[in-house]
């Protein structure tokens, strides 16, 4: 198998790995395993694969509620995801956070964000701080069209500009702030035009494309790397499943949807594998072997997060403050 | 010195010991800092470090954040408390809960300095104390020094400690004169410090309001009532341990405190002592505090809006007398 062709089949278990994962926890949300708010990422994964692939280890991203996805490309683990939504322990956040707030320090995971547009300053800093320290690192933070509205997007953008921060802006443009369409609340629905006026670069890529995607997110992460400043990447997608658990989607058209679904990011990579095929039914071989290793890794999951355990009572207060001396 | 240079003194220090300390906020660099508090520190360590911002609070509370959690100690100075508004989601929903939200992994190391306080004309969008507010958030510290020893002190703590920090300086106090020790360094900012001891009542307050109940307690004394002043210093944590000692040796309690009164830290601190130190009060805890209006422009209305110094005496003439 050439290199290229590797790098597509990781790119698709990757977007399995999404997809086949949220599935899972959509089934144990209605089976009460997960609560509280959960926002599932499905029809949008090729933008967290693509853009993710840009980034080195060295690298930090801050997201949004929408984040499981970019959690497990950046490489946290599913069972420590999985068990942060069960509320356990020894989920990565300790069951502290939930399916909104995933963190990880071993990774540079500065958290699911939710409060729309509340990690971009948080990203800002991180950016700062790297500048400062003449560290060769990018800050990738992902945001949703909804966020495009919010102010601090807006100051962020100037921020970053001003200041030639290595940040790069994650766009991820489901066409919606939760049930509003984004023609109802901006009054430029282009969105790379905002990063005009801040003079930053921008492009726009088919975020149902994860090879658009990733070849889009390279050339942006290029950019900031050179030291010239941030980059606007938009990422043109679509949430196949409800905005959150609770959401009866009464404000679009399953019509609507159905079209979206045509171009599902996961068929859409098979259909290229396929095309590019050397031996006759390699791909279907080398999905179903994709499906087979995603599905134990998510059934070890699921385990991992069954077996966890409960944070003693007695802990409530732990973190509010360090316990001790300086870290960071 | 005054209590403006003691604070610059301490920046200076700071950003001369660890180069990870950096000031950034509206105004802090070439203009010199709208209380003049910076002035000089750009000459000296340049726009890197002291460093100008727009006018975008929630962006470079947030960014102070950000680069906290990437390493930095950055002191971010808001103009005042009332502007701190536009970055309150920074402070409550980012600086206040990433450290437990994230389980323990990623603690906040930013200090928030920014001036509060009214008696200046400034009139209802400039003058609000909202200090007790902020200290209703866990997950951050809330230190209000009174002095020029903490003024210094205490941004040298909060420096050193793992924890967002917010530091209230009350506007009237920059211009307020005293002596530095030359080994000054970091205070302690656990305790509340008894200023002038008194058997009769404890009088419990903070910031600016501590010059007037220690003039009042002067002028009591040629009455012969010994009033116990106690400058909290930090409102959150509090300090019950001390605030309870002192009841039960005086039996009496006031709280004084420019912030509105329904719902304030002079609620909290009257709801402690009333739930430590019940059986040894002679006399309902008393809270004199902020007027409940937006604060008025008018010179005469404003005075009659903060606690001053006669209202403390009365207050406490009263509570020594009709409780004897």
């Amino acid at each position: 198998m050439s290199g290229q062709r590797e790098h597509q089949f990781q790119l698709l278990r990757q977007m399995l790995l999404i997809r086949r994962f949220e599935e899972k926890c959509a089934e144990l949300y209605t089976r009460e395993k997960i609560r509280g708010f959960m926002h599932l990422y499905i029809g949008e994964e090729a933008v967290g694969v693509g853009v993710i692939q840009a980034l080195g280890p060295e690298d930090a991203i801050v997201s949004t509620y929408r984040e499981h996805g970019h959690a497990l490309v950046r490489g946290i683990p599913a069972g420590s995801v999985m068990a942060e939504m069960f509320g356990k322990q020894e989920g990565c956040s300790r069951g502290r956070g939930g399916s909104m707030h995933l963190f990880d320090a071993k990774t540079r995971f500065y958290g699911g964000n939710a409060v729309v547009g509340g990690g971009l300053p948080i990203a800002v800093g991180l950016a700062l701080a790297d500048k400062m320290r003449n560290r060769s690192r990018v800050t990738c933070c992902f945001f949703g069209d909804g966020a495009v509205a919010e102010g601090e997007f807006h100051e962020c953008m100037n921020l970053s500009a001003l200041w030639r921060l290595p940040l790069l802006f994650a766009c991820e443009n489901n066409r919606y702030a939760m049930g509003t369409r984004l023609d109802v609340t901006h009054s430029v629905t282009d969105l790379t035009k905002k990063a005009a006026a801040y003079d930053i670069p921008a492009a726009a890529a088919d975020g149902m494309d994860v090879l658009a995607v990733e070849a889009a997110a390279r050339s942006a992460t290029e950019h900031v790397r050179s030291g010239q400043g941030p980059f606007f990447l938009e990422c043109r997608t679509y949430r196949f499943r409800a905005h959150s658990m609770y959401d009866p989607e009464l404000y679009r058209d399953k019509a609507e949807v159905e079209e979206w679904k045509k171009r599902d990011p996961i068929p859409a990579l098979i259909r290229r594998l396929k095309e590019d095929e050397k031996d006759a039914g390699g791909t279907e071989t080398g999905l179903a072997e994709l499906e087979r290793q995603v599905s134990k890794e998510i059934d070890e999951a699921i385990a991992f997060a069954e077996r966890g355990t409960w944070e003693p009572v007695a802990g409530l207060l732990r973190s509010v403050y360090s316990d001790k001396g300086l870290s960071a | 010195m005054t209590y403006r240079d003691a604070i610059r003194e301490a920046m200076r220090k700071a950003l001369r010991a660890d180069d990870r300390v950096f000031l950034m906020g509206e105004d802090v660099g070439r203009y010199g800092g709208c209380y003049a508090v910076s002035k000089g520190l750009l000459a000296e360590f340049g726009p890197e470090r002291i460093r100008d911002t727009p006018l975008s609070e929630s962006a470079f509370v947030g960014a102070g954040i950000g680069a906290s959690l990437g390493g930095m100690r950055p002191i971010v100075e808001i103009m005042t408390c009332n502007f701190s508004l536009l970055a309150l989601d920074q402070i409550l929903n980012n600086a206040a809960t990433f450290l437990y939200m994230s389980g323990g992994q990623f603690n906040v190391p930013v200090v928030i300095r920014m001036a509060t306080g009214g008696g200046r004309q400034l009139a209802a969008q400039h003058s609000h104390s909202l200090e007790g507010w902020y200290a209703h958030i866990p997950g951050i510290k809330v230190l209000t020094p009174a002095t020029i020893e903490d003024a210094h002190g205490m941004l040298l703590a909060a420096l050193l400690d793992p924890d967002p920090v917010l530091i209230f300086e009350n506007a009237l106090l920059y211009n307020t004169e005293g002596e530095l020790p030359a080994n000054a360094g970091p205070v302690e900012i656990a305790h509340a410090r008894i200023c002038r001891p008194g058997r009769d009542i404890s009088v419990i307050t903070y910031g600016n309001s501590l010059w007037k109940a220690l003039e009042a307690a002067r002028g009591l004394a040629e009455k012969g009532i010994e009033a116990e002043v106690i400058d909290l210093r930090t409102l959150r944590p509090l300090d019950d341990h001390t605030l309870v000692e002192s009841v039960t040796r005086t039996h009496r309690a006031l709280v004084v405190d420019e912030g509105w009164r329904s719902g304030g830290i002079s609620a909290e601190i009257s709801a402690r002592l009333m739930e430590q130190s019940m059986y040894e009060l002679d006399a309902p805890i008393e809270r004199l505090c902020g007027a409940e209006v937006p604060m008025p422009y008018a010179a005469h209305m404003e005075r009659e809006a903060i606690p001053q110094v006669a209202a403390i005496a009365a207050a406490v003439e009263r509570m020594v007398a009709t409780h004897e």
